[in-house]
């Protein structure tokens, strides 16, 4: 008798405890999304604010109380900002300047990445050893002599300054040599026993199968063209080669104070968008670069 | 004759990334080396012939000099008050992303988002999230306009508005603006890389903790985050560098004045004052202080991989 009551007792307390953990999972649960959307919203605060202050009129902009969505929506700030920051050919020079340097940079990178995974030559791994040691030295020391350098050379705004000294990446070489080693040797002996040429296997076996790794490094280093600022404004800052955010940052300089901040923030939204749409279709080649580097741009 | 053949092809591939290395990465760090120690060396006069004593004058010069003393105070205050905030808000979000299954995906691209941004143009939304029209500066009886964003939602809690960044403001409330902003960047990619590390934790330490009853707390100070120690330290270490290299999110608030209004410069950093040397053509003075900034990242990183070979499990 007392046995059986014992055990339904036990079942009752079971079943309590049970209950009791599952409102406990329910309440970190809710804890967690709360946490989770909160800063979800502060994270996406300052786009929402650049987007609607930019379709807003003046007067709405310098209301007291702020409006959380324009009354009306003046899309002319758009044609406004593209006019006054000129726009159309910032995007023009920094589109050339990033599709060169792109192009030329993923031959350099392929071919250096085949040599160091593939060819044999003495001083191999010492060299590789030594290109990753320059990965520690921050970019100014080299820009200091790169200034002297492009000045001498007559370089001084053009868009070779721009392209030229950054041509080689140690980084994307070291990427791209990881993902070449991983192809397994037997078909490169293979293709030497056909008669491929070195070129040929490279073109048509090698490059296809490192695609993802190739698109990460284009998009890596056409947003690093489109967000470069301080290179660009020391030896090109006129009007027939300024890259986009400089042309952004010259043509709003007053940040605080009375500014047409509708205006400037409809610049800034333009500036921003390819990155979006970049980001939208991309992402995950972003991500994986990007994890793999610790480098912006 | 194989062997040969492959020596001199491989040459012919690396030809093009060495020559560029050799004029704009190898030159430049012997040539950086030799400007800094000559004393007072100056690009214009040195192409006129003029010659330098050898010696450490430039660095004795950079560190007395109180322009420079005021960039690496900005500088080292930023990097302590963004990395231990930045990667706890990070760890935690991570943490908690990793305990969720509905929405995951979706909160996750969001929180990677402020890594696609060009930091002077979002610089310029945050400058105008924290801008006041008007100034606190002067007269009893200014009007405020307009505040901003930040001001109003101040003004809605019921506290007094704050000049932020505008003609007028405090060194502390500028600080508080830059390392808001700087946060704000430096999350997307701390999280994504210690969700990865999250993700590959072995499931098996967890159901153990389960089975055991062991409380969140503890499963999170004695399994997760030890788990996730290589990570915490690579995120630190790739903080600690960048944040020594802070530049262009000041340029992005302040513009290239660097500092509100009335005190421009204010807020200049290591890599701001060696440009600045640069473009007044002082190449010995900017060399010295990129040395330095050199050797502050290296002794950082040293002191960092220390601590992490005594405190990093795997």
């Amino acid at each position: 008798m007392s046995e059986n009551r014992n055990g339904i007792m036990q079942e009752k307390d079971m079943r309590q405890v049970a209950i009791k953990q599952n409102i406990g999972k329910g309440v970190v649960k809710f804890f967690l999304y709360l946490f989770l959307i909160t800063m979800a919203l502060i994270v996406l605060f300052p786009f929402y604010w650049m987007i609607i202050s930019s379709l807003k009129s003046l007067e709405e902009y310098r209301l007291s109380v702020p409006t959380f969505w324009p009354r009306t929506i003046m899309l002319s700030n758009y044609a406004e900002a593209f006019k006054a920051a000129n726009l159309g050919r910032l995007f023009l020079n920094t589109l050339y300047v990033g599709v060169v340097s792109t192009l030329l940079s993923l031959v350099i990178t392929v071919l250096s990445a085949f040599a160091f995974a593939r060819l044999e030559f003495k001083g191999r791994e010492t060299m590789f050893g030594l290109l990753l040691a320059t990965m520690m030295i921050p970019g100014e020391l080299f820009t200091i002599t790169n200034y002297s350098t492009i000045t001498q050379l007559g370089w001084m705004n053009t868009f070779t300054v721009l392209i030229v000294p950054f041509l080689v990446s140690v980084f994307y070489i070291f990427l791209l040599r990881q993902n070449f080693m991983q192809i397994p040797n037997e078909l490169y002996l293979a293709a030497k026993v056909d008669g491929t040429s070195d070129l040929k296997y490279l073109w048509k076996v090698m490059v296809p199968l490192s695609m993802p790794t190739l698109i990460s490094i284009t998009i890596l280093k056409m947003m690093g063209a489109w967000n470069s600022y301080i290179w660009p404004r020391l030896v090109a800052n006129d009007a027939a080669h300024q890259m986009i955010t400089n042309g952004l940052r010259n043509a709003f300089t007053d940040t605080t104070g009375d500014v047409n901040y509708p205006v400037q923030m409809a610049a800034v939204a333009i500036v921003s968008a390819p990155l979006f749409l970049v980001f939208v279709f991309l992402r995950k080649y972003i991500m994986a670069g990007v994890s793999r580097s610790g480098i912006k741009g | 004759m194989v062997d040969s053949k492959q020596q001199w092809k491989a040459w012919i591939y690396l030809a093009p990334a060495i020559l560029l290395l050799l004029v704009f990465t190898v030159w430049p760090i012997i040539n950086t080396v030799r400007m800094a120690f000559l004393e007072g060396y100056r690009g214009l006069e040195a192409v006129g012939g003029q010659s330098y004593s050898f010696g450490f004058g430039n660095f004795e010069k950079v560190i007395h000099y109180h322009k420079f003393l005021n960039c690496l105070k900005t500088t080292v205050l930023l990097c302590v008050l963004t990395v231990p905030i930045s990667t706890f808000l990070a760890l935690i979000i991570a943490v908690a992303l990793n305990n969720i299954k509905f929405l995951q995906k979706g909160l996750q691209t969001i929180f990677f988002l402020p890594y696609v941004t060009n930091s002077i143009a979002i610089g310029m939304v945050f400058a105008a999230m924290f801008n006041i029209v008007g100034s606190f500066y002067g007269t009893e009886n200014e009007i405020i306009a307009t505040a901003g964003i930040i001001n109003n939602v101040i003004e809605f809690f019921g506290g007094e508005p704050v000049n932020w960044i505008n003609y007028g403001s405090t060194y502390t409330a500028n600080i508080i603006v830059m390392t808001v902003y700087i946060v704000w960047n430096a999350l997307p990619f701390k999280i994504l890389i210690l969700l990865g590390g999250l993700q590959s934790i072995n499931k098996q330490y967890y159901d153990a903790a389960k089975i055991d009853g062991t409380p969140r707390r503890r499963v999170f100070t004695r399994i997760t985050v030890p788990l996730l120690s290589p990570m915490l330290a690579y995120v630190i270490i790739t903080g600690f560098i960048s944040g020594f290299k802070e530049y262009s999110s000041i340029v992005g608030i302040f513009g290239e004045g660097m500092g509100p209004a009335d005190d421009p410069g204010r807020l200049n950093t290591i890599v701001g004052f060696i440009y600045d040397a640069l473009s007044t053509n002082s190449q010995g003075r900017a060399s010295a202080a990129a040395l330095i900034l050199f050797g502050i990242i290296l002794v950082v990183t040293l002191i960092n991989t220390q601590v992490s070979k005594k405190r990093v499990h795997y």
